[in-house]
């Protein structure tokens, strides 16, 4: 499997004629503030609350994400960690505090935000009665991706997600770990700034897990996109972000790179205890609630699918 | 945009199209959703085409069965004294479009459940592009399935108009048509909120909006007070619309489009209005 495509899938913007390409981060991304001070953050929450009736599921939360990150938002079920994105991805207005990306607001530039970022749910989610390449073809549309260079790029978000032999399947044939992969080359199909996962690998086996974190990798070292994900677990909070916000009953409790938290707590510390030391909970303590939910919906979906 | 940080890809993509950072739908936005969502319900008739036959069914024996005997027991007076067969053919036609229509609104919650609909709102699509856009895909495909009924109805020896600008201009008003019922449907959906729910509201409105249209006997033959609910009801200018263009019965065509246009943007409205009830 050839690598470049996945490179001009993500580096490449639309119709970029004049646009001179910009270097790729290899590895490390350059860390916050040094040097980068003219950058506007990728990210920036200030005070976000959201609630549900009664509960407050996002408690005034605030983060900072520099461009070129990949940054974990880590916390158990019910943390309050999918709201947050939701908000993030203009399909909730927060109720207090405001987020922007890339220096446009969420909640009165949506429309600017959308076509900055690129979007994967924690559930699965693609159209099971398309193939795999018209759903891709549709978010290429659906971007305005113009239509010379359209089939091209999908064929590459495709390639680069290793899809190209299934491509022309309905997606109700597939697995899990392909479906994610698929969603993966949907929400890149329109080279986004910034790329937002919820739990990308919630609910896959572990060698459909490394085969997604494998790809994902593979873009980030090529592309050098801000990442944001979300994930309740440890290892994958430790391997694949540069820095992590530790939430808790919609509060972040503490960011910092996994070293830098693990350091705090002496030679031996996992980012287990770390989180356990900040929050008093575990990362595996579900709160019932959503766990439960979160457990009838993937089912829900998984039938939806077929 | 000035300053882009290393590793960061250009900001062109942020910037182009149509004014960004606005909700304002332009025109050719609106235009180009409309393509996407008619081009994916073509792909989807494509890969699964057994619903167009199993929705032919029951227009079919509405025709054959109900059709045929009418005809033959000139039971209903009919204008010009035009086949009763022929007067039924455009509303059995306008019934046909309306059942893909009301139940178009299930594909929607559908796709809320499989977490479609939340990836679809995250593109630059306004609300009411989204729901424009699916709206004209219901009418596609409410005139796929139209077309059956009328080589249907030609089999069975109904004289249709073969004038292409009249049989385009049918072709709009069954677009129109859907496009209004199919809005009801995802408005419904909006409320509702379930599918079951939906399917149940569906099927109690649809009968009553059937039987209460001139699609099976002239408003006049009507009683006072269903003459008046069938003013209201646009599945009766539909209807009128389509008489007047495929089988030549004087009708007021400006007013039965007007009408359904007036129908369809009202619909886009309330139901782009409904749509992130779906969403949260
Ligand atoms: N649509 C909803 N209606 C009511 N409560 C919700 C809804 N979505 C989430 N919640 C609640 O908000 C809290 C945070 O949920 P969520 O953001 O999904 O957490 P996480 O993604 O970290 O598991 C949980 O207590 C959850 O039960
Ligand atoms: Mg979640």
């Amino acid at each position: 499997m050839s690598l470049e495509p996945g490179a001009a899938v993500t580096g490449q913007p639309a119709g970029g004629a004049g646009v001179t390409a910009q270097p790729t981060v290899t590895g490390q991304p350059p860390p916050a503030g040094t040097g980068l001070a003219v950058a506007e953050p990728a990210v920036s929450c200030a005070g976000v609350t959201y609630r549900f009736g009664d509960h407050v599921a996002v408690n005034l939360v605030d983060l900072t994400i520099q461009p070129g990150e990949t940054f974990g938002l880590l916390g158990p079920n019910g943390a309050g960690k999918t709201t947050t994105i939701r908000m993030l991805v203009t399909l909730l207005k927060p109720m207090a505090g405001r987020i922007s990306v890339f220096g446009a607001n969420t909640a009165t530039q949506p429309m600017r935000v959308r076509r900055m970022i690129g979007y994967v749910p924690q559930l699965l989610s693609a159209d099971g009665s398309l193939t795999g390449r018209e759903n891709v073809e549709l978010f290429a549309r659906l971007f305005d991706v113009p239509r010379g260079g359209r089939a091209q790029r999908v064929e590459e978000a495709l390639a680069a997600m290793g899809l190209t032999e299934p491509a022309g399947r309905l997606v109700k044939t597939y697995s899990g770990g392909m479906v994610r992969r698929l969603e993966l080359a949907q929400a890149l199909v329109n080279a986004p700034r910034l790329l937002v996962l919820d739990e990308p690998t919630v609910g896959l086996d572990p060698i459909a897990r490394s085969d997604v974190w494998e790809h994902i990798t593979r873009l980030r070292e090529r592309a050098g996109m801000t990442v944001l994900m979300t994930t309740h677990h440890m290892e994958e909070a430790d391997l694949y972000c540069d820095r992590v916000s530790l939430m808790h009953s919609g509060r972040v409790q503490a960011t910092d790179s996994p070293a830098n938290l693990k350091a705090l707590l002496g030679p031996v510390a996992s980012l287990d205890d770390v989180f356990r030391h900040f929050t008093g909970g575990t990362l595996d303590g579900d709160t019932a609630k959503g766990g439960i939910r979160d457990v009838r919906r993937a089912r829900r979906t998984a039938r939806r699918l077929g | 945009m000035t300053s882009v940080a290393p590793g960061a890809p250009p900001a062109v993509s942020a910037d182009q199209g149509w004014a960004p950072g606005s909700g304002r739908v332009g025109l050719r936005q609106l235009l180009s959703r409309m393509l996407t969502l008619c081009w994916v319900e073509l792909r989807k008739l494509r890969h699964d085409r057994t619903e167009l036959y199993t929705r032919a069914i029951q227009p079919a024996l509405w025709l054959l069965i109900f059709g045929e005997t009418f005809t033959r027991i000139h039971a209903i007076q009919t204008p010009n004294g035009i086949p009763y067969l022929a007067y039924l053919a455009p509303g059995i036609l306008a019934q046909s479009a309306l059942f893909v229509a009301i139940f178009y609104g299930i594909q929607i919650i559908w796709e809320r459940d499989a977490g479609v609909l939340a990836k679809l709102m995250v593109t630059p699509t306004p609300r009411s592009a989204l729901i424009t856009g699916k709206a004209f895909a219901a009418g596609l495909r409410s005139l796929v399935q139209g077309v059956v009924i009328v080589v249907l109805a030609a089999i069975l020896g109904v004289a249709m108009t073969g004038n292409p600008l009249k049989l385009l201009a049918a072709a709009c008003v069954v677009v129109l048509g859907s496009a209004f019922f199919s809005c009801l449907s995802m408005s419904i959906a909006g409320v509702a909120l379930s599918r079951d729910r939906l399917m149940g509201i569906g099927q109690a409105i649809t009968m009553p909006l059937f039987f209460s249209s001139n699609a099976l006997y002239p408003t006049r033959l009507m009683p006072g007070w269903l003459q008046a609910i069938s003013k209201v009801n646009p599945l009766s200018y539909e209807v009128d619309a389509l008489r007047g263009l495929l089988i030549g019965v004087p009708t007021n065509l400006g007013l039965d489009v007007s009408v359904l246009v007036a129908a369809a943007v009202a619909g886009v409205v309330v139901a782009s209005a409904l749509l992130p009830r779906l969403a949260k």
